[in-house]
């Protein structure tokens, strides 16, 4: 490589490496804002190294697999309260519109709201998380005892598990 | 080592070179395109969770890969431009930022549609949507660099830099779903370990993926090979290929 190219090629690379360190230094600074959202092991017990709690009335996000059997439905109104865990301790969710299709028990969802107490959040927006498996309803129900029931075409008999 | 590849420095050998691959590109783009889509829109399972709403994932993940695929294709030609000055390679960074910018609006819009149905909004500002946003405006701003100067060599140095500079982009992006938590789920198949999919929906997922490929290529053989007569157009080669008369020849016959 004749010593032009050569030097060409050294200041790219310096370039890019430059620009790489002040990226990656970048995104290390602001890794904390950058999540979407608060699991709730970090809302309770605090996030990051300095063990940050965020403070009542805060508006937040908050991400989790809702709880087996903690969804409460107002028959009213459609109001629904429900909890929300990562493995550790449990996060109570208020909200008050329709939630996603995919919102079921055990599926991960993010919340968008205020804060209202140390566990307890009012949500205004529900999304629903989905993983990255896909497979057929068949496999599913092999693999993971899981039937999926079209809600548009619910039978008696299956209406009681129909989730 | 590289040295069969000197002779494609010339603008003329390599304008050959890809005419003679063009038909063969679009001929399999079309046919795995076809295929692919036919496979997975009618014939592929559907989901356990999202019944049929998934299969819009047989075109937003392969114009998602090959967004970046064709990032990194224009960020060599933009290395090869700055270092090795070849006219053929910053001409490429040129035809390759529309269609890689075509392909990162389908991801984004085709994310958008899928996220409506299953995540209940168009758009969140998680770091996978965000990073993919940002690759968009690169896009655009390479091509806009490229176009902003009127000499168009200073133009192709500013562009290249750009892209060069972009790269870093892309780990950012692919790595996104894990270093941060997000709204967008893990990969599914661009990791290590098995893909978490059934096969039957894998393997149109692979063709369509191909099929991306494919078509990602042509068009930009073809938007290349336009690249090349624009700026050669004054060369014997060029015109004949064109079949117009060079311009030496009609101003003498105005003269006489």
């Amino acid at each position: 490589m004749n010593p032009r190219r050569k030097k060409r090629l050294t200041l790219v690379s310096m370039l890019l490496v430059g620009v790489a360190a002040a990226a990656s230094l970048m995104l290390y600074a602001l890794t904390q804002n950058i999540d979407l959202f608060y699991t709730p092991t970090e809302l309770v017990e605090g996030k990051g190294k300095q063990q940050q709690v965020p403070s009542v009335g805060q508006r937040l996000r908050i991400g989790g697999m809702v709880v087996e059997g903690s969804v409460k439905r107002d028959p009213e109104t459609l109001k629904v309260s429900f909890q929300l865990t990562d493995g550790g301790p449990l996060v109570t969710v208020n909200y008050q519109g329709i939630l996603p299709d995919l919102f079921r028990e055990g599926q991960g969802i993010v919340a968008q709201g205020v804060l209202t107490s140390a566990n307890e959040v009012d949500a205004s927006e529900v999304l629903a998380k989905h993983d990255e498996e896909y497979m057929p309803p068949e496999l599913a129900e092999q693999i993971k005892g899981i039937r999926h029931v079209n809600p548009n075409q619910v039978d008696d008999s299956s209406s009681g598990a129909g989730r | 080592m590289w040295r069969w590849l000197h002779p494609y420095a010339k603008a003329e050998a390599s304008y050959r070179l890809l005419s003679r691959l063009l038909p063969w590109f679009a001929c399999s783009a079309v046919v795995t395109l076809l295929i692919s889509l036919v496979w997975g829109l009618a014939f592929a399972p559907a989901d356990y969770q999202q019944g049929d709403s998934y299969r819009i994932i047989y075109i937003h993940v392969p114009a998602a890969i090959w967004s970046m695929g064709a990032y990194f294709g224009m960020a060599i030609m933009a290395l090869i431009a700055l270092v090795w000055q070849i006219r053929t390679a910053s001409w490429a960074i040129a035809a390759i930022a529309p269609v890689g910018a075509a392909m990162t609006a389908i991801a984004l819009l085709t994310g958008a549609i899928w996220g409506k149905p299953m995540w209940g909004t168009w758009w969140e500002w998680d770091a996978r949507l965000t990073s993919e946003l940002i690759l968009f405006f690169l896009y655009v701003g390479v091509l806009a660099l490229y176009f902003a100067f009127d000499d168009q060599k200073a133009g192709a140095k500013a562009a290249a830099i750009l892209a060069i500079v972009g790269v870093i982009n892309l780990p950012i992006i692919h790595f996104s779903v894990e270093w941060w938590n997000t709204l967008h789920q893990g990969a599914t198949i661009t990791k290590f370990g098995r893909p978490s999919i059934a096969n039957d929906m894998l393997w149109p997922l692979l063709l369509s993926i191909l099929a991306f490929a494919l078509v990602t290529a042509t068009l930009i053989i073809m938007r290349l090979r336009n690249e090349m007569l624009f700026n050669e157009i004054h060369r014997p080669w060029a015109q004949a290929e064109l079949g117009v008369n060079p311009p030496v020849a009609v101003s003498q016959q105005e003269t006489r």
